[in-house]
């Protein structure tokens, strides 16, 4: 295997890592920003159920992002996964949940203008519409759910104790299905640009033979869970404190909108079902879940009055979607420029 | 799954400790009652001081009871967000308790000596205190289960208060208007102003109550 190979996978993990330290804040946030999960026992569940999903069923929403643009050379990959980690990077280090899903979307098509290759228009327009669905169908959802708990707590009349046992143990295993959504709606942002240049020969384990895709969707799930242990404790309390007070159930209700729209957005399965029984499909792509997340605290700040709302911050995150996928956009583009012209290496 | 099941055990027992911490109270107004009754009856007996000990006991037992729950709620890290309500809610009880006791106390040290014509007052005014610290304990206890429930257990303490409040003054105006020495008739007013002060505190901690009732349904 050239040793290259490595080196230009690190923008990738690198991504890995970002995505991680952000979007699992997007999935234990709010348990943890409102004290229900200990960062630890969140950072250990996320990481090991979303190497799990995208190990598993992170196949699924890769089409589509070679569909916006098939990446042809390695380092082309490679400046694409970079610049979307750069953008993604500098977000998480301000403490704000932007959206990878975005910014591997701003570096395709940063990709795209680089070589000249047309973009897609449908699948951009399919995905930038997901940009707007994704955080109004969260809060749609939380709202309705927050509304069915608050009812069904004046009439089942539980101890407080009791709810908050039930809220903790309902916010891990929310957590950790969302966290499994999040690998396999999600890993394809992370290393589904290296996989049409297939890097990584396949590798015998005994009778089992791990593919190179396969081997990037592990690489990937593992890069993220390094993310995950190491930065992501600041957007955890971004989303789970600074956006609008929490309460343990509202926590809860944003975990399981998040978990509910990642799975709507990935499952070929519910798609399936929509198409046989007539009804409208939900594309298959890697939607925010920073978008979802963000949607559902909102949506349950709104049922409160929208007097808890940060505008402000709302404001800050929505800018940060904004400039993000431009962001990568530019950094792909002059990036690739360099490689091609100082480095002299083929990126289309 | 192990500690999912240590959770639950703790989650229980606390449960039962929260609601034994109100059975004290509520067991504390039911003696302090009777205890009054029978000091207007009999004076300070020896069945008085039998309910004194009583109402003593059950104050060190409900302190005992705060200081475990206060424990686990830190050190389990429970109800984050309403821990402080809850601490605030159980401590203040427990002021309750102690004016109990204190009321008690103060009548079986002084030994004050009441005249027949004002026992009827002092009864009436005993148990309109005793009904405001009763609605108290029920709102106290729907707090934790129902807090929609609060806000009618809490108007009801503010009107048993009220009317203690007039029972007193009444009380107190028939004393100095009587023929007593103005000596006796500044202790019989202490200890009208003694009985109607467990209302004022109990109207104290269901204005608490409103405000953590109101933070729950937010």
């Amino acid at each position: 295997m050239d040793p290259l190979v490595l080196i230009f996978l690190t923008s990738g993990l690198f991504l890995g890592g970002a995505r991680g330290a952000n979007d699992a804040a997007n999935v234990f946030g709010t348990a943890v920003g409102t004290k229900m999960v200990r960062f630890r026992t969140a950072a250990i569940i996320c990481s090991v159920f979303v190497i799990l999903g995208a190990v598993i069923s992170g196949a699924g929403t890769s089409d589509t992002l070679g569909r916006l643009g098939a990446i042809s050379a390695l380092p082309g990959a490679f400046m694409t996964a970079l610049s979307a980690a750069l953008a993604v990077y500098a977000m998480t280090k301000s403490g704000l949940p932007v959206s990878t899903s975005q910014a591997i979307v701003g570096a395709i098509i940063g990709w795209n203008l680089f070589s000249g290759s047309p973009t897609h228009t449908g699948t951009l327009t399919k995905i930038l519409s997901t940009w707007i669905i994704c955080p109004v169908l969260s809060a749609v959802i939380a709202i309705i759910l927050f509304k069915a708990l608050r009812i069904a707590s004046r009439r089942f009349s539980i101890h407080m104790i009791v709810v908050d046992a039930y809220t903790r143990i309902a916010l891990i295993i929310a957590g950790a299905l969302g966290a499994y959504s999040l690998g396999a709606n999600n890993i394809a942002n992370v290393v589904g640009v290296f996989i049409p240049v297939q890097p990584l020969p396949p590798m015998q384990l005994g009778i089992v033979e791990i593919s190179s895709t396969q081997q990037l969707f592990l690489l990937g799930g593992l890069a993220i869970a390094l993310g995950v242990f190491t930065y992501s404790r600041r957007v955890m309390m971004t989303v789970g404190d600074s956006l609008g007070r929490l309460s343990a159930t509202a926590a809860l209700v944003a975990v399981i909108s998040h978990s509910i729209v990642l799975f709507m957005f990935a499952s070929r399965g519910l798609e399936a079902w929509l198409a046989g029984n007539g009804l409208p499909t939900i594309p298959l792509v890697p939607v925010s879940s920073s978008q979802a997340v963000v949607g559902a605290v909102v949506g349950i700040s709104i049922l409160q009055g929208a007097a808890g709302i940060r505008w402000l911050v709302l404001a800050k995150i929505v800018a940060g979607w904004v400039a993000t996928p431009i962001a990568a956009g530019v950094i792909c583009f002059v990036g690739l420029f360099f490689l091609q012209n100082v480095f002299g290496l083929v990126v289309v | 799954m192990k500690s999912d099941l240590t959770l639950f055990r703790r989650t229980r027992q606390l449960e039962t400790q929260i609601d034994s911490f109100f059975d004290k109270l509520s067991e504390s107004s039911v003696v302090y009652r009777l205890a009054v009754r029978l000091y207007l009856r009999e004076g300070a007996c020896e069945e008085f001081h039998g309910r004194l000990d009583r109402v003593n006991a059950l104050e060190s037992e409900a302190d005992n009871l705060r200081r475990d729950i206060e424990r686990q709620l830190y050190s389990n890290t429970l109800i984050p967000d309403s821990r402080g309500d809850v601490l605030g809610l159980i401590e203040t009880v427990d002021q309750l308790m102690s004016e109990f006791e204190a009321s008690l106390w103060a009548l079986s040290i002084e030994t004050p000596d009441i005249p027949e014509e004002f026992n009827n007052g002092y009864r009436k005014l005993t148990n309109m205190v005793i009904r405001a610290v009763d609605e108290l304990v029920l709102g106290g206890r729907a707090f934790f289960r129902n807090p929609h429930d609060v806000p009618a257990y809490n108007h009801k303490v503010m009107l048993y208060e009220k009317e203690a409040d007039i029972i007193g003054t009444n009380l107190k105006r028939s004393i100095f208007a009587s023929d007593l020495d103005l000596s006796q008739k500044i202790h019989l007013r202490q200890f009208v102003e003694q009985i109607d002060n467990i209302a004022d505190v109990a109207e104290d901690v269901a204005d608490r109550l409103s405000i953590y009732a109101i933070k729950r349904l937010v």
